[in-house]
């Protein structure tokens, strides 16, 4: 057994303090990663406990429907629950506008809840409009900014931070047609995050972009996510799905972080349906096939156990 | 350690027995290609632990250019394959190039172009090379993960990406040291980024493609697995040898099977 200088055994685990100090807002995960909450209790659930600090999550927008605004916004409400400094990069022209409507910041996240102001602004939220930026130099001025107050250390994790992008590369703002400067800023702000005890996520809409370029984003992301709206009155898919009337569009989890680790994870589903219970709730479900009739048609996936839905398929039990 | 039974990954590799005599790859170039449903980095991993540990006190030299991921993830991915990087790197084995946010690598000072940075880069291999040994140059083996990032570090010069990996195979040529890249096959699926990658796919020895199953996701199975190996005979023959299996990822070892083999 060799003795080491700086290093015990590769058997014993270097547990940093921050482990004990219970935080609320970070969770130990496997491989001496820590979780965030994305804000959305079933897709931490997902995916195996949280984001990892240090990921960078990409949301693939649908240019149809904003879903993605669904995501961030849960993502940056928990952020200033939790009290997580948050950097909020949006192309409309007065982000913080967008922060001071419909928030809510009970963690069921009510949508329908009026902002309670005072809480919102002792945080430490910082935003920026990409939409009159000549270039993303700026942009990535502010990251570098925001990023270097959460350092990566081995011991206590006192503070993390949280930044949000929306619609990177959107046609509205005059950067979105230079590619490959695009493509330099978000490997810039990927070993930025990678570095510090922060988690930055980045939606776009991905049929605007190239293909090719859509895959080298596809394949910067640790996260990978896209939401696709449903179609209205659609009369195939009612009959496929339980709750169809609830659900207001697909979330696809293409990727999911694997920082530390070979190995690939393995959802037990992919797909998952965005449902706004009593309009105000947002919940991710597993598919649930509607009770068959045996006229055949495509399964969508395991049926989970969810809530409420199910009642009906209970005749299909074998 | 070294009496080992092979895996069908290193006969898809090539990885003949790994004594001192033998350079371990024998001074080839190996293209890994990968895409977003399935990562090709498990390859580099197990090729990184088998140059480093499956024969003690060998003088095989890895080094690593870093464009995708820190020091940690890789130390930590390989600790549990049971090779310990940080003191691979302390004795001189194990060279990390940290990639990851230099814009423009290895600029000289300030506003160094994106050719420059890589010009830069390939002397710095060079003084690596250089620094080595004579008898033990063929010996070093250049990781670079991944080639993609490479491209977007030179703000997209993707000739000089191929002028710089050109340059690396002369190496091989040269010195008998060996190369090994990974790439994206599905970025250049449009015509023309077709041509970059099949100019890499042209230069490699060993050929190695990573993809899902045809079949979707499985946690039993997580790819299937095709190498080519490309060997000119001495009378200017081609021989192929081809791989197909698939595979599991494991924290601590990676399973090899054919399809339909799995115990």
């Amino acid at each position: 057994m060799a003795a080491t200088k700086t290093r015990t055994s590769s058997f014993s685990r270097n547990l940093p303090a921050a482990s004990s100090a219970q935080s609320p807002e970070i969770k130990c995960g496997p491989n001496g990663t820590f979780f965030v909450s994305s804000g959305i209790p079933d897709l931490d659930k997902t995916l195996g406990g949280g984001i990892p600090l240090g990921s960078l999550v990409m949301v693939m927008e649908d240019s149809e429907a904003p879903h993605h605004m669904l995501l961030l916004r849960n993502f940056m409400s928990q952020g200033l629950v939790h009290k997580q400094p948050l950097l909020y990069a949006s192309p409309s022209k007065d982000p913080r506008g967008f922060l001071d409507n419909k928030q809510d910041f009970s963690n069921e996240f009510d949508l329908r809840r009026p902002l309670d102001r005072h809480f919102y602004t002792t945080q430490h939220v910082d935003c920026i409009s990409t939409h009159d930026l000549p270039n993303l130099a700026p942009l990535q001025e502010r990251c570098t900014s925001f990023l270097s107050h959460f350092p990566r250390s081995d011991s206590n994790i006192v503070c993390t931070g949280r930044i949000a992008i929306q619609s990177l590369c959107a046609p509205q703002c005059e950067n979105s047609s230079m590619e490959w400067e695009m493509l330099s800023f978000i490997r810039a702000l990927k070993s930025t995050v990678r570095s510090a005890n922060a988690v930055a996520i980045i939606t776009f809409p991905s049929s605007l972009v190239s293909p090719s370029f859509c895959k080298r984003w596809q394949h910067l992301a640790d996260c990978l996510v896209s939401v696709k709206a449903i179609p209205d009155e659609d009369k195939e898919l009612a009959k496929l799905l339980t709750g169809y009337q609830d659900i207001v569009g697909f979330l696809n989890i293409h990727k999911v972080s694997r920082i530390n680790t070979q190995v690939p994870a393995v959802l037990e589903a992919t797909t998952l349906s965005i449902k706004l219970q009593k309009r105000r709730y947002l919940v991710l479900e597993c598919l649930n096939q509607a009770p068959i009739d045996g006229s055949g048609g495509t399964s969508y996936g395991t049926s989970g156990s969810c809530s409420g839905s199910s009642s009906k398929s209970g005749s299909l039990n074998f | 350690m070294d009496s080992r039974a092979r895996n069908l990954l290193d006969e898809a590799l090539g990885l003949d027995q790994l004594t001192q005599l033998k350079p371990p790859l024998g001074g080839k170039a190996v293209l890994i290609e990968d895409c977003v449903e399935t990562s090709g980095s498990f390859v580099l991993h197990q090729l990184i632990k088998r140059l480093l540990t499956a024969v003690p006190n060998s003088s095989n030299v890895v080094l690593f250019l870093a464009f995708a991921n820190p020091f940690s993830h890789y130390d930590r991915i390989l600790r549990k394959l049971g090779c310990n990087l940080g003191a691979q790197r302390e004795k001189g084995r194990f060279i990390f190039v940290d990639m990851l946010n230099v814009e423009c690598p290895v600029g000289e000072e300030g506003k160094a172009g994106g050719r420059s940075g890589l010009f830069a880069l390939f002397a710095n291999i060079t003084k690596v090379l250089n620094a080595l040994p004579e008898s033990n140059r063929k010996c070093l083996t250049i990781v670079i993960d991944d080639v993609s990032l490479m491209e977007v570090a030179a703000h997209g010069s993707s000739d000089h990406v191929l002028d710089f990996l050109h340059y690396c195979h002369t190496l091989t040529s040269d010195y008998g040291c060996s190369l090994v890249t990974l790439n994206h096959e599905d970025i250049y699926s449009s015509m023309d980024g077709l041509v970059f990658l099949k100019q890499m796919e042209y230069a490699a020895d060993v050929l190695v493609k990573v993809e899902p199953l045809a079949t979707g996701l499985a946690a039993d199975v997580h790819g299937q697995f095709d190498g080519l190996q490309m060997t000119v005979l001495n009378r200017g023959s081609l021989n192929n040898r081809m791989s197909n299996f698939q595979f599991r990822i494991k924290e601590n070892s990676v399973e090899y099977f054919y399809p339909g083999a799995r115990a």
